[in-house]
This record gives structure tokens, C-alpha cells and sequence, in this order.
């Protein structure tokens, strides 16, 4: 049975493309066929991270349109043998994308892999309600800040109303993602605490991302950060979401305050 | 061309075996308030008699003699209808019943139109960009209300969450009595019968905790739940 999730978030820049990389490579290395597909057409950023941009010849919009057949715009991992890219178009817009199109190529998808992910566009517009359309199960990236946790809310309501299987009055399985979260700003109150959040969205958490260089690294490379260091705290998380996306059962790793030695200064002082 | 719904109260007549019976006996009843279905949508329901097509035909025009004209029929099969029938009908929901009774006068009071639901209950958090209207009465949520979200009632609002966004009670003008009560207060605005409070008005030593709000003549007051 195959599986097709949406990466969504109300407000960009939040961490979508880099999860949508992260969750694809750690399900591909736990031997699922997967493909990434990336639906932010007119902006391009999955191949970057995926390091396949020098490989795209044919995109999505290209297969949609007819000009490709799907196999040709499908892009195999070098890394990894089970992960696959379909890129999205830089030079079209999103209205190239059509409801029937975007239809056909999902249910092509689906029959050749476990795990389609599609990584959409931020906000509700029409490229962001196509992308989830026709999705199983939803993963919501959430920044610990309230404008983030207010947008997502947003999106969770579409996703509870505007998708195919809300229509049909099923409900469409959803996670929620919180990236960049950061443990010392958390306590200082810089940040909104995940129970905070928890309370907000009402949604049940897929995992904690904690904030490191690690992520911006990998990205810049050109590598999912699942893959460049698989021992690295958010390679982790990531690997664990993924694993709880599979359905296993993963306790929560909640990230911890490190204490550095300046941190240990400043709290006797404040003591 | 403009295609636009209206509902109407329609009263059910059932006949019941043997017809020429129940004629008489509707003759009976008649014969005290005649111009009872003079101007009355009435809907024939079949379902406890079991009539040829001429038997229908013979019914229908029975009644249209008594001054009953009858603009649907139900509970039929379909093949037993023709042209020269009234056609059938589906959905209808139970209202309150009528006597049969004479007219007391030009003031008689209106049809008592069917029961409609007077509270929702949303089982869902409601989210931010979600409007919820119901001027029929009361609302009651379950969870949270977001911010950014709203609800707009008719009655009085119950939110066993976190109301983050706006809550607008008494939205018709007309019901100084309607309240909001939450568990927990966080709102952006709160208001009844069209006197408003915003997140700013609202006393901080309230946050957070159960209130309720009301209307005292123009004045909207909270106070804090036990």
C-alpha cells in the first residue's frame, strides 16, 4: 500500500524542502521506495538540497503537460537506490500546474513507489492546495514562534476541509513537525514551549527538530541531513519521525538544554 | 433567471384504510373549520394505505371537492404516478402537529413552523480562518477556538477550550440575555448584542482563567468563573 504525504506549512521558510529531503532519504535507507516531489513550481529548491540540480532535464510541469513521460523526469538518488526526485519547473508558474494533471501524475506515482512526498509551496494558495489535494496524511513544519503556530493552525483547517478525502468525509491523518526548535531560548520564554504548541494545534507531534548548523551544512551541500551525519541530533529526530510516519511506536526525544561551561557561570551566578 | 430555495410548512394528511372512512371522518372535522387548508400546503402521505393509481387519482380529487388541494404526494411508488398527479416528494422532516380548529379571528397565530435545531456543537477545535455562524441560538465548542478564528452565534457561546480568537454572541441585536463562558480566556475580542470588548479592554488578571461574559444595559462585563 502506498502512501502519499503532503510537507506543509502556513508561513515559508519554516523548513518544508528540508524535511521533505530528510523524512525521504531516512524512509529510502530504511529500504522503502520513495519519491520526492516537489510542487513549489516556480521557485525550485528540493533538487538543491537533494544535490540532483544538475541533473533535471524534465519536471513535473513538463509531465503534466505531456511534453515528458514520468520515468524521464524521475531522478534516482546516487546515494541511495530506493530514493527518487520528480523537480519542479523554475521558468513556469503555478498555474501551470491543473487539478487534472496534478491527479494523474499522483496516482502514476503511486503505483511505482511506498512513499510519495510531495513537498508544497507555503501558504493556501492554489500550488499548496493542489500539492495536498490528494494526499494521505499531512506533515505540518512549525517554527516555535506564533505566527508560524497561527498559519499552521490555518492549514490544518484546509486540511481538515479542502483535500479529497475530507470531501469524501474521511479524515486525512495529520502530523505535526515542530523544526528549528531551540532548548535554552525555549526556557528563556524567547520561544513558545512545545506543550504550548501542542495546545495551539491540538495536533499529534511527529517529532522535535532541534536547531543546529548541521541543517543549514547538509542543505548547502546538497545532501538531506539524514544522510550526511546520521549521528547528528537532528539526523536522529528526522530518522525517528520518519520511523513514526512508518507507524512504530518511538518514544519522544525531547531536546535538552546543553549546558556549556558559561551556562554553568551564569547560573551560579544567577543562584 | 434566478433559481432560489424557500421552504414552506406543509401539514400531512395520512389516510388511512378504508379511504371512504377517513373521508367522512375529515368531513366531520371540516364541517367545524372550514377554511382550515384554504391556503395550506398540504402533502399527501401514503404510506399507511395501499392505493391503485386510480385509487389515487379518486383520493386526490375527493379532497380537491373539500377545498384540499394537495401539492405533493409521499410514501408512493413512483410507477403509480402520472401527469395528472402531484408529484412526489422526498426529505420532509416531522414539525409539531396541528389540531384541526376554527378560526378565531384575523390575529390567529402563524403555522408553527418546524422545530429547527437551536444550539451546534462542534465537536472540532475551530481553526484560525474558520467563521462559524449560527444565528438560530447557541453555540457550544468542545475544544479551542484559534486565533484568527471566529464565532458568531445567535444565543449564547460555551467554549469548554481556549477561546484565542473572537467570540460574538447575541449577533441578532435582540438578545441582551445571551453570554459567552470559556474555560480558558486568550480572546481577541469578545462581544454581545454589538458591544465589544478587544484583547486590550480585557483585564490581564483574567487571563487565562474561566470567565463569563454578559451584558449589563450597554456595558460588557466579565467576570471570572469559580
Amino acid at each position: 500500500m502506498s502512501k502519499v504525504i503532503v510537507v506543509t506549512s502556513g508561513k515559508g521558510g519554516v523548513g518544508k524542502t528540508t524535511t521533505t529531503a530528510a523524512l525521504g532519504a531516512a524512509l529510502a535507507q530504511a529500504g522503502e521506495s520513495v519519491v520526492v516531489v516537489d510542487f513549489d513550481v516556480g521557485l525550485r529548491n528540493l533538487d538543491l538540497v537533494m544535490g540532483a540540480e544538475r541533473r533535471v532535464v524534465f519536471d513535473l510541469i513538463n509531465v503534466i503537460q505531456g511534453v515528458a513521460k514520468l520515468p524521464q523526469a524521475l531522478i534516482r538518488d546516487k546515494r541511495l537506490d530506493t530514493l527518487w526526485l520528480l523537480p519542479a519547473s523554475q521558468t513556469r508558474d503555478k498555474d501551470a500546474l491543473t487539478e487534472d494533471g496534478v491527479q494523474k501524475v499522483i496516482a502514476e506515482l503511486r503505483e511505482k513507489f511506498d512513499w510519495v512526498i510531495c513537498d508544497s509551496p507555503a501558504g493556501i494558495e492554489r500550488g499548496a492546495m493542489l500539492a495536498m489535494r490528494h494526499a494521505d496524511a499531512a506533515v505540518i513544519v512549525t517554527n516555535p514562534e506564533v505566527s508560524s503556530v497561527r498559519d499552521s493552525d490555518r492549514i490544518i483547517g484546509m486540511l481538515d476541509s479542502k483535500t479529497e478525502k475530507a470531501e469524501k468525509g474521511e479524515r486525512i491523518e495529520k502530523h505535526l513537525l515542530i523544526t528549528r526548535y531551540d532548548a535554552a531560548r525555549a526556557s528563556r520564554g524567547e520561544m513558545l514551549s512545545i506543550e504550548d504548541v501542542l495546545d495551539i494545534l491540538s495536533t499529534p507531534l511527529l517529532g522535535i527538530i532541534p536547531e543546529s548548523e548541521e541543517v543549514l551544512k547538509a542543505s548547502n551541500i546538497g545532501t538531506p541531513v539524514t544522510l550526511s551525519d546520521r549521528s547528528s541530533a537532528p539526523a536522529q529526530a528526522y530518522i525517528e519521525a520518519a520511523r513514526r510516519l512508518q507507524g512504530e511506536d518511538v518514544e519522544m526525544t525531547i531536546p535538552l538544554v546543553r549546558k556549556g561551561l558559561l551556562d554553568k557561570l551564569f547560573g551560579r551566578r544567577a543562584a | 433567471m434566478r433559481l432560489i430555495g424557500r421552504s414552506y410548512m406543509a401539514f400531512a394528511l395520512t389516510p388511512e384504510a378504508p379511504v371512504a372512512d377517513w373521508l367522512a371522518d375529515l368531513d366531520v372535522r371540516l364541517a367545524r373549520a372550514p377554511e382550515f387548508f384554504a391556503d395550506r400546503a398540504v402533502v399527501l402521505d401514503l404510506t399507511s394505505v395501499r392505493l391503485s393509481r386510480a385509487g389515487i387519482e379518486h383520493l386526490v380529487a375527493g379532497l380537491l371537492e373539500r377545498k384540499v388541494r394537495v401539492m405533493g404526494l409521499e410514501g408512493v411508488d413512483p410507477s403509480k404516478l402520472g401527469p395528472s398527479l402531484p408529484p412526489l416528494l422526498h426529505g420532509g422532516r416531522a414539525a409539531a402537529a396541528a389540531e384541526i380548529v376554527k378560526k378565531t379571528g384575523p390575529a390567529e397565530k402563524p403555522a408553527p413552523s418546524s422545530p429547527r435545531p437551536t444550539s451546534l456543537l462542534l465537536n472540532e477545535p475551530v481553526r484560525s480562518g474558520q467563521s462559524i455562524v449560527f444565528p438560530e441560538g447557541d453555540i457550544s465548542v468542545l475544544g479551542s477556538v484559534a486565533s484568527g478564528a471566529e464565532i458568531v452565534a445567535g444565543g449564547s457561546i460555551h467554549i469548554y477550550g481556549t477561546l484565542r480568537g473572537r467570540a460574538m454572541a447575541g449577533s441578532l441585536g435582540n438578545n441582551p440575555d445571551a453570554r459567552i463562558f470559556c474555560q480558558k480566556i486568550e480572546a481577541e475580542l469578545l462581544a454581545i448584542g454589538g458591544y465589544y470588548r478587544t484583547a486590550d479592554e480585557i483585564d490581564d488578571t483574567l487571563r487565562g482563567g474561566a470567565m463569563q461574559a454578559w451584558l449589563d444595559g450597554t456595558e460588557l462585563k466579565i467576570t471570572a468563573l469559580q
